[in-house]
């Protein structure tokens, strides 16, 4: 049914660090590995080693040159973009087969690939770009927060997490539940002032994403030309400045 | 956005065949088996059935799982695209009735059929009107959730119908002149409600910023550093279509011309001057007006510009 049942109290979901970030695709590259086999699988690649190689990744790492402030120093801001499972999302109440699904009991946006016609309008309707289709299935494509894998007691506890946030070598992703306030990734958003993307849409992302801290800015000019090489040889002690001398003549 | 042919031919092609349905009813509610125009009017409910027909079979072409379109029909509680999908089901009762109270001069339906013209003129209007909102309602393409578009689809659907009636009751019956008036009216309306659309969609801006898609202070500014990807994907191909804002103004000026000024040109004759033969003018209209639609279709989705893009 693709209209939205009432909020429910649980909220899983993924809290990423843009400070701790490096940009590696762990994440994204892990995320396909195990989807590709996963309930969301095959994940198809249209020639991927051909000339024009095509597919459908749920994980895209963006990168970003974020030009200075007066109080900030430019930074590189890498972006790892994936479905924020939102709690009034579009995607799903654009459906007209009732594919697209929010589950009631832990908030995850999922398709059911059974019952999709492949008309797109979900993705149209998606302002973050989560959605790809594959025009191989001809259906419809969507990150399933490991769905498989968090709930799956036959891999070890420890492993119960999207593969996203278990592959990340900086543990920049973090993955619980967002409507506890008193989980660690509550607690984390809180501390670290994390936000949601493009609130003013209104489809109230559940994902969050930590700020970089603020940089120290390096002494002004540092970035302009390396400043010129002196040596104040008065400074140095007897024997470094006869060896200044005898090897300057 | 990617222009689909598939759902360009759908929404001209039932837009059109919907205007049809909804001006024979009209017509022939307002003046049932007068004037000896049954066989125009005959005509165009085939017509606005193939037109509809086809538009609609050319509709699933788009999808990935045709085989399972009737799943469609399912979540009408809030999707537009299935609410869509019902109503255009539910104009086809109607039609058949109608159809079958012709074939078989059946009194029962003869005694419905001022209920069954209202009925299919309504259902097709509100056809329309929900392939509108299917677009209408997507907030990350402003282009399309411009409160212009509902009203600039029934428009296309009342005129091209229109023209396409008009042509079939001059061509087999009899055109009265306030129709070309009519094509006028529609044509002047319609070229007003386009510029001020394609003036607002490029006033407008998108309705987020860079700064806010990446989670940045406002006063942020980034720069692409490195694409996450260096070949296109599903994103940048449907959503990242450029080539008509290339070329959008030269477009818009043909599509204006092809929808509004020839059709309106050759309805002046059959306007000021009753007695001359309208075939001919309403024949020339009919082509120049769906080729524009189908030019003005194409720039709807080739000029929208989605939110995404704000990553790459």
């Amino acid at each position: 049914m693709t209209t939205l049942a009432p909020p429910g109290k649980k909220k899983l979901g993924l809290v990423i660090d843009l400070d701790t970030c490096v940009g590696c695709h762990a994440c994204a590259v892990s995320c396909k590995e195990w989807n590709a086999g996963g309930i969301a699988g095959p994940l198809t690649d249209e020639q991927p080693y051909g000339k024009d190689p095509f597919g459908v990744w749920f994980n895209r790492v963006h990168s970003y040159e974020v030009e200075a402030t007066a109080a900030q120093p430019a930074t590189t801001l890498h972006f790892p973009r994936s479905c924020l499972h939102c709690e009034t999302p579009a995607c799903v109440t654009v459906c007209p087969t009732g594919a697209s699904y929010k589950r009631a009991e832990d908030g995850i946006v999922l398709v059911d690939e059974d019952k999709c016609i492949g008309c797109k309008l979900c993705s149209w309707a998606c302002p973050y770009g989560a959605r790809e289709y594959s025009a191989v299935e001809g259906v419809m494509k969507k990150c399933t927060l490991c769905v498989d894998r968090i709930y799956n007691e036959t891999i070890p506890e420890a492993s119960r997490q999207p593969a996203c946030v278990q592959a990340c070598p900086t543990k920049a992703r973090h993955f619980g539940d967002l409507g506890d306030p008193e989980s660690a990734v509550s607690k984390l958003v809180v501390e670290r002032g994390g936000v949601a993307l493009m609130p003013e849409l209104g489809y109230a992302p559940v994902n969050r994403y930590l700020p970089q801290r603020e940089r120290r800015a390096g002494p002004p000019g540092e970035a302009k030309a390396a400043p010129e090489e002196t040596l104040d040889t008065s400074k140095l002690n007897p024997l470094l400045r006869w060896l200044d001398r005898a090897l300057s003549r | 956005m990617h222009p689909a042919f598939s759902v360009i031919f759908f929404t001209t092609l039932s837009g059109a065949g919907y205007g049809l349905w909804f001006w024979s009813a009209l017509s022939l509610w307002w003046s049932p088996g007068g004037h000896g125009a049954l066989a125009g009017h005959g005509f165009a409910m085939l017509l606005g059935f193939v037109l509809v027909t086809a538009g609609l079979l050319s509709s699933t072409l788009h999808l990935g799982k045709p085989l399972r379109a009737w799943r469609a029909f399912s979540q009408w509680r809030s999707s537009w695209l299935s609410r869509e999908g019902v109503l255009a089901l539910a104009c086809y009762l109607p039609f058949v009735a109608l159809l079958v109270g012709a074939l078989t001069r059946s009194h029962a339906l003869k005694a419905m059929g001022p209920m069954l013209l209202a009925l299919l003129a309504l259902l097709s209007l509100a056809t329309v009107a929900c392939t509108a909102m299917i677009y209408a309602s997507l907030r990350p393409i402003p282009a399309w959730s411009n409160r212009r578009v509902v009203p600039v689809y029934l428009l296309f659907a009342l005129h091209t119908g229109g023209i396409l009636l008009a042509l079939l009751l001059a061509a087999f019956g009899e055109l009265w002149n306030i129709g070309g008036m009519a094509i006028i009216v529609s044509s002047l309306l319609l070229a007003w409600l386009k510029r001020g659309y394609w003036r607002a969609i490029d006033r407008d801006p998108l309705p987020a910023t860079r700064a806010s898609a990446l989670g940045l202070p406002a006063d942020r500014v980034a720069t692409v550093f490195e694409r996450p990807h260096t070949e296109a994907n599903y994103l940048t191909t449907e959503m990242g279509h450029v080539l008509a804002r290339k070329h959008a103004r030269r477009l818009r000026m043909i599509a204006l011309v092809l929808f509004a000024v020839v059709p309106a040109l050759c309805a002046l004759p059959v306007y000021l001057l009753p007695h001359v033969a309208a075939a001919w003018p309403m024949g020339i209209a009919a082509v120049s007006v769906m080729l524009g639609a189908a030019v003005e279709r194409w720039l709807f989705f080739a000029e929208a510009k989605h939110v995404v893009m704000l990553y790459y």
